[in-house]
């Protein structure tokens, strides 16, 4: 016990007043401490090593859990047996905050919750695996923004969970580093799963439907990363059609109602070997900053706001884009496809770097007969483009990620 | 009598064969009792402090619901804080920091209603458990490796330590109407969310010990803090006076908006909105140190506010406090929308009407670009 050495007991006679106090003696209430308490408790006292374990049950909390211990694992018994349950919070931005490394987490549920439902900030080799999120009234503006929702973490795996309902993103990676998010299901969200500046990121073997977009790879200006690098394969994105209910002014609120992949001013993105379709605006949309509601916005010169060197193979295609919810695109479909003709299954606002010299190689498209079209919208929507001759080319593939431990 | 009682400690008068010894304890001994530490006791009805401790009040202190709070500082016989120009002071191991959060109570009112904070005399003499409802000391302890921070609820004659905390409900009087105070005593790991100001460290750090939060004098007194802090050997250092960094009080009508805003926004959002904070992921700084009006909210998108956007486009609108996410932000109870997230479940009307002047008297508007 060095701190005992250190700080050997220092006494001096100091205070004033008498020794013994008086006045009323309030006893002391001695019930048995509410499971919200004992769970709390266990977060707090948390040593290396702990498995926390939530016993099967519907469990209420009026407070936001915060956990600050580096190698703990918090395990229940099943996503739909070990229920957390915030219907009743009255303090606290999150359900469960986590501030830590080594963190596991694993079958259990988290739900109606004000804020977030799980927050990881700052942490390296994350685990989140089975757990659900969810606002068990449905879509709803007012629930809470993200369900799964790691930030600035390095080594992170999102697996076998499931996210409903949440008025931003179900799942929300932001500004992290290696990160694999693979056999989840996201659904009832704004945006189903949302990569936002992180780097190195694999998206696979997901189900993302009827979410307003399925999976979005964004990069949003002012942050202390820029994303690029992330790999969207073997997802199943059908039906997100659900009505944008974000609240206006968040980075979601811009995004149309049935999209099923965005990739928003990021880099080095491959789509590739997804079922994609039914997704009523467009099966994949691919943007500039410009045109995701942050137009009349301004952010700081460095930021890089062009998606470039995007590659799109292999995908397998069903129809969409009969229905955009963009008045700009719905007269562009009707224009140019006809009344009852349908976007193509790549819709691209076509806003490049000026500085570029063409367009040649920004976005590839090896996926058979499926087009994009550039709907030109940095000049008002006026040169319709599904001219393909910039778009057949190929792009190094990205390496697989891969994290340290797994 | 109560009063009388608190003057005859005060002078030292009693026949008090046994005084209470201020104590340290390691960080795997910290006692259940908070007399145990001798620092702050009851005796009576009356709440006293070690003579060795020093009492001290920041320029624009925390927002936390109208609690009225009694900072005290003890420090090792023998032993001197480091001056910083910036960041807290460098204080020595054995360092105990208490702040006592209280409230007046309305007069007669039974069961308790509390009194919404009107500004305080400093006075120390006045607090006692018959006109005040005395609800937690907290602790910030100076261990030789790391601070640690503690919270204890009053109950009876003594504070007990809480490592969870607690939610203490209470009827408080805004506005001549009585309204619900869910008063949040925060757990072991609340205390690290804004006390962790670089929070990829996790260090706990005291918030209010730096020179421009101090440089004043105390209530009642005519000298600067810090003057006496440096005249009794407590303090090394620092500069002449005139050369240390000093927060506008928010009350103070001769001061700036901006330094008022400025200095409003540092102590109630600095701790996590700055660089290193926990709210970096934001991209809003609202310390003392950001220079980038860009940084600071005008014209800035937010990131992952959610529903905390208000369903407003910018964190600060030049000119246009209704349009500005940072003033719906300050102006909302919901826990999952509200800052700071902690510390605050009432709608802080003074802040938010100085916050909203500073908006409203920036000039420019948010330029359309593309």
């Amino acid at each position: 016990m060095p701190r005992t050495v250190v700080l050997a007991i220092i006494s001096l006679a100091g205070i004033v007043g008498c020794s013994q106090p008086t006045g009323d003696v309030t006893p002391q209430t001695t019930s048995a401490p509410s499971y919200e308490e004992q769970l709390r408790l266990q977060l707090e006292t948390a040593k290396a090593g702990d498995i926390i374990v939530i016993p099967e049950g519907v469990h209420s909390f009026s407070r936001g859990l915060t956990l600050n211990t580096d190698h703990v694992t918090i395990r229940g018994a099943g996503m739909d047996k070990s229920v957390l349950s915030f219907k009743d919070q009255i303090a606290g931005a999150e359900g469960l905050l986590v501030n830590a490394s080594n963190f596991t987490i694993e079958d259990l549920a988290i739900e109606d919750t004000k804020g977030d439902a799980l927050k990881i900030n700052e942490g390296k080799n994350i685990i989140i695996r089975r757990v659900r999120t969810e606002w068990t009234n449905g879509p709803s503006t007012e629930n809470g923004s993200y369900g799964i929702y790691p930030v600035q973490t390095e080594n992170t795996l999102i697996e076998g969970s499931v996210a409903i309902a949440a008025s931003d993103a179900g799942i929300y990676v932001g500004q992290s580093r290696f990160v694999v998010v693979r056999d989840n299901r996201v659904e009832f969200n704004v945006a189903g799963i949302e990569i936002e500046n992180t780097v190195h990121a694999d998206v696979y073997n997901n189900v993302a439907t009827n979410n307003t977009g399925g999976i979005l790879v964004f990069n949003m200006p002012n942050l202390p990363q820029e994303g690029h690098s992330t790999r969207v394969f073997d997802n199943y994105v059908m039906d997100n059609n659900t009505i944008n209910f974000a609240p206006a002014g968040t980075a979601v609120a811009g995004v149309p109602a049935g999209s099923g992949i965005i990739i928003n001013s990021n880099d080095k993105v491959e789509i590739f070997a997804n079922r994609i379709g039914n997704n009523q605006t467009a099966n994949v949309l691919i943007s500039s900053v410009f045109s995701a509601g942050y137009s009349e916005r301004t952010f700081a010169d460095a930021f890089d706001p062009y998606p470039e060197t995007i590659y799109i193979y292999d995908n397998e295609f069903s129809p969409g884009g009969n229905a955009p919810d963009r008045k700009e695109l719905e007269a562009l479909r009707v224009a140019t496809f006809g009344e009852d003709g349908r976007l193509p299954d790549i819709v691209w606002d076509g806003v490049t770097n000026p500085e570029r010299n063409d367009a040649m190689g920004v976005i590839c498209i090896d996926n058979g007969e499926a087009i994009l079209v550039n709907v030109d919208a940095r000049n008002g929507y006026r040169n319709i483009s599904t001219d393909m001759t910039n778009h057949r080319c190929v792009h190094e593939k990205l390496a697989k990620v891969t994290l340290a431990g797994q | 009598m109560t009063r009388n009682f608190c003057l005859w400690i005060l002078l030292g008068l009693g026949a008090c064969s046994q005084p209470p010894e201020v104590r340290l304890f390691p960080a795997d001994l910290y006692p259940e009792q908070l007399s145990a530490w001798g620092v702050v006791v009851r005796r009576g009805d009356a709440l006293v402090f070690t003579s060795r401790a020093q009492p001290y009040e920041l320029n624009s202190p925390l927002f936390s619901d109208y609690a009225l709070k009694l900072r005290t500082i003890w420090l090792p016989p023998g032993t001197t804080a480091a001056f910083n120009a910036d960041e807290a002071f460098d204080f020595p191991t054995g360092t105990i920091v208490t702040k006592t959060f209280f409230y007046p109570r309305v007069n007669g009112a039974s069961p308790t209603i509390l009194a919404a904070w009107q500004g305080w005399s400093g006075d120390v003499e006045a607090i006692n458990f018959i006109d005040h409802e005395i609800i937690e000391t907290r602790l910030l302890i100076r261990q030789s490796d790391q601070w640690d921070a503690l919270a204890y609820v009053w109950q009876g004659n003594d504070a007990q330590l809480k490592i969870t905390g607690a939610i203490r409900r209470f009827e408080i009087e805004l506005d001549q109407q009585t309204a619900k105070l869910n008063y949040l005593v925060p757990s072991r790991n609340e205390c690290a969310a804004c006390h962790a100001t670089n929070h990829s460290t996790g260090a706990i750090q005291p918030i209010g010990l730096k020179a421009r939060h101090l440089n004043r004098s105390y209530p009642g007194d005519e000298y600067n803090q810090l003057s006496i802090w440096q005249n009794k050997g407590l303090l090394s250092g620092m500069p002449s006076l005139d050369q240390v960094q000093k927060t506008a009080r928010m009350e103070d009508a001769a001061a700036s908006v901006d330094g008022r805003a400025r200095g409003y926004l540092d102590i109630n959002c600095g701790h996590c909105h700055n660089e290193k904070g926990a709210a970096d992921t934001s991209g809003l700084l609202l310390d003392a140190h950001t220079r980038s009006v860009h940084q600071l909210g005008y014209c800035k998108a937010p990131i992952a506010a959610g529903t905390g956007s208000g369903g407003r486009l910018y964190s600060i609108v030049p000119g246009q406090p209704d349009a500005s996410i940072l003033i719906y932000r300050l102006e909302i109870t919901d826990p999952g929308d509200r800052m700071p997230e902690l510390g605050r479940t009432l709608i802080h009307q003074e802040g938010v009407a100085l916050l909203r002047q500073w908006v409203a008297e920036i000039p420019g508007s948010c330029i359309v670009e593309a």
